[in-house]
């Protein structure tokens, strides 16, 4: 008995000493709002997914979240400090505060969720590890590439996948690990490799820089789950709502047809609940965020909803054209599902 | 000189003089120095731990002991994507201490030569590798490597691989070479050749000790051949050839078997050499150029021929001034070969970033590259400071 008493004197205790942990971090709102700016992680460039436009402007799928999320929180779209990170330096720069929120093509797996002290609070893209190659080698199946040489871009989970792949399937491989893109397009292209693999937006991507895109096709095989999405420090639990339902409102939008020309007119009301509820018409949930009544409308007026934002950047009005695939609604064959606003 | 004690000669030291006397306030100041050193290190550490603790992060060295789970392509020593991070590391260190070595010694005797030949009589050759120093010593390394790279990768593709008797061939993927397959009795063959390498640096001594008492000279060049090659190849023919070759064949997609050179280790091996070689040219003509003339019209005097002149007069000599400043170009050679990690040659510090991402332990895996690259320049510091020691001027 009087162990059972220690015991649950020390989980008590541990509460009380994680909680008050807690409590000293719990001002990630805060100190963006004191700022007045929201600095959010990017890629140093990927074609769709963060790359600037014309004007010298930070643009593209991973980056129209961070406007969403700006425009959320701060009430304009455009106050965010961009930090550039690659595939090395992400996770110290969020680790650190160096960063807000973390928008770049990042993999959520258990160490990186349990180890390193991170939560990721959504996928914003179903991604997959897939193999390009040229269609003079004649093959039609990744699982056919006994003794081929592989090149890969490092610092990714790619290196792993390709690894476990090739170790269930029983074949072997030369991997030919580059840091980055640019180099490592430029040895397949030499051939010296005979196939590239990379995340399959990240292939589609690439193949339309290609000479003659039609000589090279990607593999049916889809190697491994990459569920991509914003990620914050844990220990936030508040700022990680925020984020999280930044994000389903973009996909709830989308369900719900709230679109970006229409998203201020149906904020006056509507006779469709959860839409009045979202958008701030009903109920309290801005409030219970810490933000106020208006956030969704902004997040939405920012970039769109989610069928606009990937349509412009990855879909099917981009060069990547890329199709939903598994990231349409769930009401359209894929698997891109919100909890509801209630 | 003045003297710097204080005066009276006393012999007490006077606190309160202590600022008028430049030893006492040296010796102050240097305290002051280290004790704000230290508290700054102490600081950054707590402050470290502090905030990896804050962070949630865990810290420590035990990651090295979990599966790394990537494969990875030129291994010197067992290992495979089941094997652990820390043998991983292993793999990478011993990868990074092959091209400095390679390096070293091509860009020592590329240094050697260019700088001997920089000196040469000769206008054209002088200038021409004039020409190439300037060009090598001024253009970064990174670009150097790459550019190799590049060349490499613009060789014949796989299928039009370059062949050397259908035995070894060349391509955009590497070198293929046989490997020698060791079969019973080739371990005898193994041991003469030890054996005679032994016996040559005997017969050396010898015929030295005989020059010096008698001055005649000892053809020790020929004996060594005879002694490291010639025997155990008798010796090999005799047993019945106990040495198999596994020759590299053409597979669906690559060269199969035999032994791997990658193009990544000879583009970086290439562009390290060349640029260390250059820097080292320079060292070896300011040595030359640092023993004076008449030694050299000396030596003719007594008869000495022009190249036995360089290798017995000038060079000895010269070597003293060459040594030290070889050195540090030894050091950034093994330090620039992080550089590796553009082109893809999987060297500590390419496979480290790997296990970096993987793990999480920036701090950790950062502090290890620092670890490894400072215990290989100290060990090469040691070894050309002994070297230096050797064939310093010894002075009675």
């Amino acid at each position: 008995m009087s162990f059972r008493k220690i015991a649950g004197a020390i989980a008590v205790a541990g509460a009380l000493v994680a909680g008050g942990a807690m409590s000293g971090q719990a001002a990630t709102l805060d100190d963006v709002k004191a700022a007045g700016t929201l600095k959010c992680g990017i890629n140093t460039g990927l074609p769709g997914f963060a790359y600037t436009d014309d004007a010298g402007n930070w643009t593209g799928f991973d980056v129209a979240y961070c406007r969403a999320m700006a425009a959320a929180v701060l009430g304009d779209a455009n106050a965010i400090s961009f930090v550039n990170l690659t595939g090395k330096t992400r996770f110290p720069a969020l680790a650190s505060g160096e960063i807000d929120v973390l928008s770049r093509n990042t993999t959520w797996t258990f160490s990186r969720d349990v180890d390193l002290g991170f939560t990721f609070i959504g996928v914003s893209y179903y991604d997959g590890q897939g193999f390009i190659g040229r269609t003079a080698l004649g093959i039609g199946s990744a699982t056919e590439l006994d003794g081929a040489s592989v090149c890969i871009q490092t610092g990714t989970t790619t290196e792993l996948n390709l690894a476990d792949f090739f170790r269930v399937n029983g074949i072997s491989y030369e991997p030919v690990p580059i840091e980055t893109n640019a180099e490592a397009r430029a040895a397949y292209e030499a051939e010296r490799c005979d196939v590239y693999t990379t995340d399959a937006s990240g292939l589609a991507a690439t193949r339309t820089t290609f000479e003659d895109p039609s000589q090279h096709m990607v593999f049916p095989e889809i190697v491994s789950k990459e569920p991509l999405g914003p990620l914050v420090r844990q220990g936030d639990d508040q700022w990680a709502d925020i984020a999280r339902w930044t994000l389903n409102a973009l996909i709830t939008a989308e369900e719900l047809g709230v679109t970006q020309a229409n998203v201020a007119e149906m904020a006056n009301g509507t006779d469709h609940p959860e839409i009045n509820r979202m958008l701030g018409s009903e109920g309290s949930l801005g409030e219970m965020l810490g933000l106020d009544a208006q956030w969704a409308v902004r997040a939405i007026a920012a970039e769109g909803n989610y069928a606009e934002i990937f349509d412009r950047y990855i879909g099917k009005d981009s060069p990547l054209a890329l199709g939903r695939g598994l990231n349409a609604l769930y009401t359209d064959g894929g698997i891109l599902y919100s909890p509801p606003f209630r | 000189m003045s003297k710097k004690a204080a005066p009276g000669g006393s012999g007490g030291f006077d606190i309160s003089r202590a600022w008028t006397d430049e030893r006492a306030r040296g010796v102050i100041f240097q305290l002051l120095l280290v004790l704000g050193l230290a508290l700054l290190a102490a600081f950054i550490v707590s402050n470290t731990i502090t905030n990896l603790r804050e962070a949630g992060l865990s810290s420590g060295y035990g990651f090295l002991f979990d599966t790394s789970a990537f494969d990875i392509n030129q291994r010197l020593v067992e290992y495979s994507s089941t094997s652990t991070y820390g043998q991983a590391f292993v793999v990478g260190a011993l990868n990074t201490i092959l091209v400095a070595v390679m390096g070293v010694v091509t860009a020592t005797v590329i240094g050697f030569v260019a700088g001997v030949l920089r000196l040469s009589n000769n206008f054209l050759v002088s200038r021409i590798v004039a020409a190439w120093v300037e060009f090598t010593r001024n253009v970064p390394v990174l670009l150097q490597i790459i550019f190799w790279w590049l060349i490499m990768l613009a060789l014949p593709r796989v299928r039009d691989s370059i062949s050397f008797g259908d035995a070894a061939f060349l391509n955009n993927r590497g070198i293929f070479l046989p490997a020698p397959i060791f079969e019973d009795g080739s371990a005898i063959v193994l041991a003469l050749i030890l054996v005679g390498v032994v016996a040559t640096v005997a017969v050396r001594y010898w015929a030295r000790k005989r020059q010096d008492a008698t001055g005649r000279t000892f053809p020790v060049g020929w004996a060594g051949l005879g002694l490291i090659v010639g025997v155990p190849l008798i010796v090999y023919f005799a047993v019945g050839q106990p040495l198999d070759f596994d020759i590299p064949e053409k597979k669906k997609f690559n060269l199969k078997g035999g032994f791997n050179v990658t193009p990544e280790l000879v583009a970086l091996w290439l562009a390290l050499s060349t640029y260390t070689g250059a820097f080292i040219s320079e060292i070896v003509r300011a040595g030359i150029l640092s023993v004076s003339k008449g030694q050299t019209e000396a030596a003719g005097a007594l008869g000495l021929r022009r190249g036995l002149t360089m290798r017995k007069i000038i060079l000895p000599q010269a070597l003293r001034v060459i040594i030290p400043p070889m050195t540090s170009q030894y050091l950034n050679l093994t330090k620039n070969s992080s550089l590796a990690v553009a082109i893809g040659y999987q060297d500590i510090v390419s496979i480290g970033d790997t296990i970096l991402n993987q793990s999480g332990q920036a701090l950790e895996v950062i502090s290890l590259y620092m670890a490894f690259y400072l215990v290989l320049s100290l060990l090469t510091s040691a070894f050309m400071n002994w070297y230096n020691k050797r064939i310093a001027l010894v002075e009675r």
